[in-house]
């Protein structure tokens, strides 16, 4: 085995005589050299999450991790582009400082804590519930409104089509009308 | 071997948007450079080094802003290639010069070897580090990371007769057009480093955009030296085999 | 363009390598100054001189497009002669009330219409409070389809008589003296915009945030229109006023929205004090001409959608359920109202208002008196965290143990943890698909909206308000290991489903009468042939350049809108070189690369038939089919809030007097006078200069998605400002230093950057110094800076409420800011003098 290993030792091969500065000095490691992008399980057909000219992207995931992602050459509008920000989307997905933790902070309190994602979505139900029934305006200036103040949104345009109508439609329903977007600002 | 490719950088069409450098950092796994405000324009990477393969210069004049990015030109004679004593670097089938990183021992004769200032030692784990042309890339028929990402087409990647073509019809047209500033650097094999393989088109003198005007193999004398070199070689393979034997 | 969106500048940079000259013209040297044939520095918030100034030019000269301003546009219709212009009323148009500082705009109607206006809008102030984003949606209240007209365009009330009379102190002199540009240089504009427009030839109009982010910005954009409209660049390939979107959905979010005026499709918001029932909305929330004139079916297949079976015909579909409105519920509002502690619940999904919306420190102390908030975001942003680490606790103004909000953060999936789709610049839908499963507990907002919605209605009663809640249509088949809700089911929702249970293939098909249901009728057919229509990528070389088989385009894949305008009136391309859509004789039909934005086989000679409606009512020569008369509206007759015709108005906060009229800002702008929001006066000499906000190619809006980033952050680290070297040395400043910008809202302090791509403006008589400031940066990330948006007061366009961050005045200081107390002893002493 070791000898396998010398055998293909860049100096030893330039003293066989191939030439020093080509095939000769090549290690196993560079001879196995393929693009990581060939060994991906699925590549999901994508559009940058940054500004609104909608780039097509590709994103290469391997063993449960993306590892690529980069410019669809297929798209009419970016023929494969991107800028530095779509560039950089395979860091924004995977850096380290992602939270994927849900994190607490009680009235006056001083410090974060963890808490259980089922427990947060039951306690913000219990606060919508909540203030929404606290808040309740039947009528304002003798006229039906049949809304709250109380609860107000603020989107950022990140968000998806399909994820916006559920907002919009939820808080319609609850009655709650300070909804707005990124859009306005 | 295949086709020698490279890269023709027109700088009449760059941006400065910069996504070549994070398209070569992404695909690359290069570490950032530090985030250091440098006051220089839009610049604050400074400088090809071992965290930066692709670097975009910004050059404020009398009412224009010129816009380069800057790379390693895989030169037709390449002096890093010829010191490296270990084989970390050498010469692909695409004739591009790349260093291999689990060959490479830090030495650093490179370095200063480099006419261009582009290989540079990483102080994190001390090898030599530079461009490669995203070699794996081209292995797989891929154009590089910088070139792909590049939203002008500012950085173009193909063989090199082909580019060279381009860039003189390129020249051609800017000249009609009234720029005559327009000038390509790095395509000549006459220059000093026999031609590199990633060349240029400029709208001022190279030294403008930090790039040393006459570029010269700093490796002239190459053929007595590479001589002496196998010959020193040959003592310090003997050792090295040697001690392999014996712990087999 | 090149600076923001880089990747759609590739167009342009072949349009120019193919000839075409390319402008571009802006307070800041960009990186798309450097990438074009004429960079034109303008003062900030004076862009209506200029854009007046090439309408005058184009009437004066008479180089408008003829045949198609008198078969296209209003030009020859006839005002009311109750109509007064800025020319009489030095700076406001008539219906003026200086108690309440807003417009009854009846008087602006066509002739004839003024009487129908004030029944429908009650007339008087309880319109004119309303008038604005919070009524009419996209639209007003319409005007007559066949209002009197003088096609020699003499009549001295036409539209083109009072065009030319408002825009005639609109000169080069005066673009000199307010905008800073020169006369050879406006030449240059005015010829080459003129000269590349007409029936060969097309001229676009691109514009940004740097347009609409003024107390005037809506005014901006319909100064634009005119000038395309005169010149023939609307409806055609390669004219236009493109609107570049900064987010990846901004056209998304309202098209399906979530702001407070709208519902989905630009559908009104009911509003308390002007609609009563169903009928009683629907009759004066628009026209009968035109497609609007369709908006029962698209309101009714709405509340199908929403109310499913609960909605009858019976119960006005449930419109009932819907809240009602009674002014202004935007974002400022809303933050007002959090200070004043009406807001107590706040959901910020995705946003960063703590660092990314104008007067940070009245946003985060809006945020400290909240009962509780949920941030969900992809990094712990700032807006989560205020109570750690806001500037306000550096000052002493908050003390972490005395802040009573209740912080939910939880984390979120990224774009590609989730499947769905974004509406990019050009209303082009595009489905991404889900590559892998979120970590930990990121969720999709999908997800989150979805169960949270599940559990609220478990918690209900049968209390009548809770009613909404309970017959709210909430099923949706559930996927993957963590219940997500199929966001495929929700976009075939909002795409429509007919009688049969089947989607929708057109907005053609939607019913007034309950038998359709359809969550936003602009995007009917996304899901035709119960296919996702958005999903679709047929890689580009294999079709047309219209590419109408990648993603889909709203309305019915339409990608020009107005298209029919491409053609001359009797349907033939006005040139062979800028055909699009034509007139197929034989086949009856209209045809061509793209879908025609017209019904397809109404001929040329259509001649509506009287009493028609709706899109019947307009004839075949009538392009502007949202429109009530067809007509592209160079004058508006209803649906601004703050005149017909656009006016230069200095901004709120400007160093210069206005010289057009003696009215000096927008009259109708909106304008809050609080403690918490304090004005810096108009021409101080406290504060002399003029700053505009600005973007980086490498960062982001407020940074959440780039200085968190090392490969980003690494190549602009830290926030700055940009000067001229002549403000440098007249301030003291040094490149690679630092600086203190200040307005009454704060003082914040950032690195020098002296550059001569910065220019001083030399006005009549006096220099103006612009400051440019990138806003990226905020005290939390990989690198933190002071927040940029802190300078910025709350003082909004009167049509779409939004801020002015585009033009303020400020002073600057040398050196880095005071801490602690002294910063806000610094503030205090700009403040009061």
């Amino acid at each position: 085995m070791a000898g396998g290993r010398i055998s293909r030792w860049p100096l030893l091969r330039q003293l066989r005589g191939e030439d020093g500065r080509r095939d000769a000095a090549r290690s196993s490691r560079t001879d196995a050299l393929r693009p990581r992008v060939e060994r991906a399980d699925t590549v999901a057909r994508s559009v940058c999450p940054f500004c609104a000219v909608g780039c097509g992207q590709l994103v290469y995931v391997e063993n449960g991790r993306v590892t690529q992602i980069e410019g669809d050459p297929d798209s009419p509008i970016s023929r494969g582009r991107l800028c530095p920000k779509g560039s950089a989307s395979k860091q924004l997905v995977t850096h380290p400082g992602r939270a994927t933790k849900v994190l607490y902070r009680r009235p006056y309190g001083t410090d974060w804590e963890p808490l259980d994602l089922e427990t947060a979505m039951d306690m913000i139900a219990d606060r919508v519930v909540r203030t929404r029934r606290e808040t309740w305006q039947q009528t304002f200036d003798g006229k039906e409104v049949r809304r709250t103040l109380g609860i107000a949104h603020l989107g950022g345009a990140t968000l998806d089509n399909e994820e916006n109508y559920l907002i919009k439609k939820l808080y319609t329903a609850l009655g709650a009308i300070q909804v707005e977007n990124q859009a306005r600002v | 071997m295949a086709e020698r490719m490279g890269f023709f950088t027109d700088t009449s069409i760059c941006i400065g948007c910069k996504a070549c450098e994070v398209a070569c950092k992404e695909w690359n796994d290069v570490p950032d450079d530090g985030f250091v405000f440098r006051a220089t324009s839009y610049d604050n990477t400074g400088a090809l080094g071992a965290d930066t393969w692709r670097h975009v210069a910004f050059i404020e004049q009398d009412g224009r802003w010129l816009m380069s990015s800057d790379v390693c030109k895989h030169c037709t004679h390449a002096a890093c290639l010829d010191v490296c004593p270990t084989g970390a670097l050498f010469r692909t089938e695409f004739d591009t010069v790349v260093v291999q990183s689990d060959v490479c021992n830090g030495c650093g004769y490179c370095v200063p070897a480099c006419p261009y200032g582009v290989i540079d030692r990483r102080e994190r784990d001390g090898r030599a580090w530079k461009c490669t042309l995203c070699y794996d890339r081209l292995r797989g028929g891929l154009e590089p990371a910088c070139a792909k990402a590049c939203p002008t087409d500012s950085i173009r990647f193909g063989p090199l007769d082909e580019l060279r073509a381009r860039a003189a019809e390129r020249v051609e047209r800017l000249h009609a057009d009234g720029v005559t500033e327009a000038r390509l650097y790095g395509e000549s094999p006459d220059n000093g480093v026999g031609g590199t393989g990633a060349f240029f088109l400029l709208l001022d003198e190279p030294e403008t955009y930090g790039l040393p005007p006459d570029p010269v193999v700093t490796t002239r004398d190459l053929p007595a030296m590479w001589r002496w070199a196998g010959g020193a070689a040959l003592a310090l393979a003997a050792g090295v085999a040697a001690c392999f034997l014996r712990r087999t | 363009m090149a600076e923001c969106h880089p990747v759609g500048f590739q167009w342009v940079m072949e349009a120019r390598l193919r000839g075409a000259k390319v402008f571009h013209i802006d307070p800041r040297f960009s990186r798309t100054s450097a990438a074009v044939d004429r960079y034109l520095p303008i003062r900030a918030g004076s862009d209506i001189v200029l854009l007046g100034a090439l309408i005058n030019h184009v009437l004066t000269h008479g180089l408008d497009f003829r045949e198609y301003v008198l078969a296209y546009t209003n030009a020859a219709t006839i005002i009311n002669a109750e109509f007064l212009d800025t020319e009489d009323l030095d700076g406001l148009f008539s219906g003026y009330d200086p108690e309440t500082g807003r417009y009854d705009p009846s008087s602006w109607a066509y002739e004839g219409d003024v009487e129908q206006v004030r029944t429908l809008s009650e007339g008087g102030l309880a319109h004119a409070q309303a008038a604005g984003s919070d009524s009419y949606g996209a639209r007003g209240p319409g005007a007559s389809a066949r209002p009197p007209a003088d096609p020699t365009l003499r009549h001295p009330r036409c539209v083109y008589q009072i065009l030319r009379r408002h825009f005639s102190r609109y000169t080069p002199e005066r673009v000199e003296e307010l905008c800073g540009i020169s006369r050879e240089r406006f030449a240059e504009l005015a010829e080459a915009i003129t000269a590349s427009s007409g029936r060969e030839r097309t001229t676009a109009w691109v514009y940004s945030v740097g347009w609409t982010q003024h107390t005037t910005g809506v005014q901006f954009i319909r100064a634009a229109s005119i000038l395309q409209l005169l010149l023939g660049n609307m409806g055609r390939p390669g004219g236009g006023i493109l609107s570049l979107r900064g987010h990846a959905n901004i056209q998304g979010s309202t098209d399906v929205p979530t702001l407070f005026n709208l519902l989905p499709g630009y559908i009104a918001m009911p509003n308390a004090h002007r609609h009563a029932g169903l009928n009683d909305y629907l009759e004066r929330e628009g026209a009968d001409t035109g497609f609007w004139g369709n908006r029962r079916a698209y309101t009714v297949s709405l509340l199908k959608a929403w109310w499913g079976e609960a909605a009858t015909e019976e119960n006005d579909f449930c419109f009932g359920h819907l809240p009602r409105l009674t002014g202004d519920h935007g974002h400022y509002a809303t933050v007002m109202g959090q200070i004043d502690g009406t807001v107590k619940g706040y959901f910020v999904i995705g946003e960063n208002p703590a660092v990314g919306s104008a007067n940070g420190r009245a946003q985060r102390l809006g945020l400290a008196n909240l009962d509780w908030l949920v941030v969900r975001d992809l990094t712990l942003v700032e807006t989560a965290t205020f109570w750690q680490d806001a500037p306000e606790i550096e000052t002493g103004e908050l003390r972490t143990e005395e802040i009573g909000t209740e912080v939910f953060f939880l984390p979120a999936a990224s774009h590609v943890e989730k499947e769905g789709t974004f509406t990019n610049t050009q209303r082009l839908l595009q489905w991404r698909e889900k590559a892998l499963d979120p970590p930990g507990d990121c969720r999709s907002d999908l997800w989150f909206f979805y169960h949270l919605g599940r559990r609220i209605r478990d918690r209900l009663t049968d209390d009548e308000i809770d009613r909404p809640v309970r017959e709210l249509t909430w099923d949706y088949p559930e996927e993957g290991p963590y219940r997500d809700p199929s966001a495929e089911a929700v976009l075939r929702e909002i795409g429509g489903t007919g009688p049969d249970g089947r989607a929708l293939s057109h907005l053609g098909r939607l019913r007034p009468d309950g038998s359709t249901r359809c969550g936003c009728w602009i995007y009917c057919g996304v899901y035709a042939d119960e296919v996702n229509q958005a999903a679709r990528r047929r890689p580009r070389e294999e079709q047309s350049w219209v590419a109408p088989e990648w993603g889909w385009a709203w309305p019915a894949n339409r990608r020009i809108l107005y298209n029919r305008a491409s053609a001359d009136p009797e349907g033939r391309p006005w040139s062979e070189r800028k055909r699009y859509v034509w007139w197929d004789q034989a086949r009856g039909a209209w045809t061509g690369p793209d879908v025609p934005d017209f019904e397809e086989d109404k001929p040329p000679d259509y001649d509506p038939p009287e009493g028609a409606k709706a899109e019947a009512a307009l004839r075949g020569t009538d392009p502007f089919i949202m429109q009530s008369d067809g007509k592209g509206w160079l004058y508006v007759p209803s649906g601004l809030s703050d005149g017909p015709l656009p006016v230069h108005y200095e901004p709120h906060e400007s160093p210069v007097r206005n010289t057009l009229y003696r009215t000096q800002a927008n009259p109708a702008r909106r304008i809050f006078h609080r403690p918490d929001n304090p004005y810096n006066p108009p021409l101080s000499p406290r504060f002399p200069y003029v700053f505009t906000t600005s973007r980086l190619t490498e960062h982001h809006t407020a940074g959440g998605m780039s200085r968190t980033l090392p490969y980003l952050t690494e190549l602009q680290p830290e926030p700055f400002c940009e000067v001229s070297p002549q403000l440098a040395a007249e301030v003291g400043l040094v490149n690679g230093g630092w600086a203190t910008i200040v307005t009454a809202r704060a003082a914040v302090e950032m690195r020098v950057l002296v550059t001569e791509r910065v220019r001083p403006l030399r006005l009549r008589g006096t220099t103006v110094h612009q400051v440019v400031l990138p806003y990226h940066w905020g005290y939390r990330g990989l690198v933190t800076g002071d927040v940029v948006n802190d300078l910025i007061p709350f003082v909004l366009d009167p049509n779409v409420f939004i801020q002015e961050s585009k033009s303020g005045t400020c002073d600057v200081l040398p050196g880095r800011r005071p801490r602690g107390t002294a910063l806000l002893e610094l503030i205090e002493r700009y403040r009061h003098g």
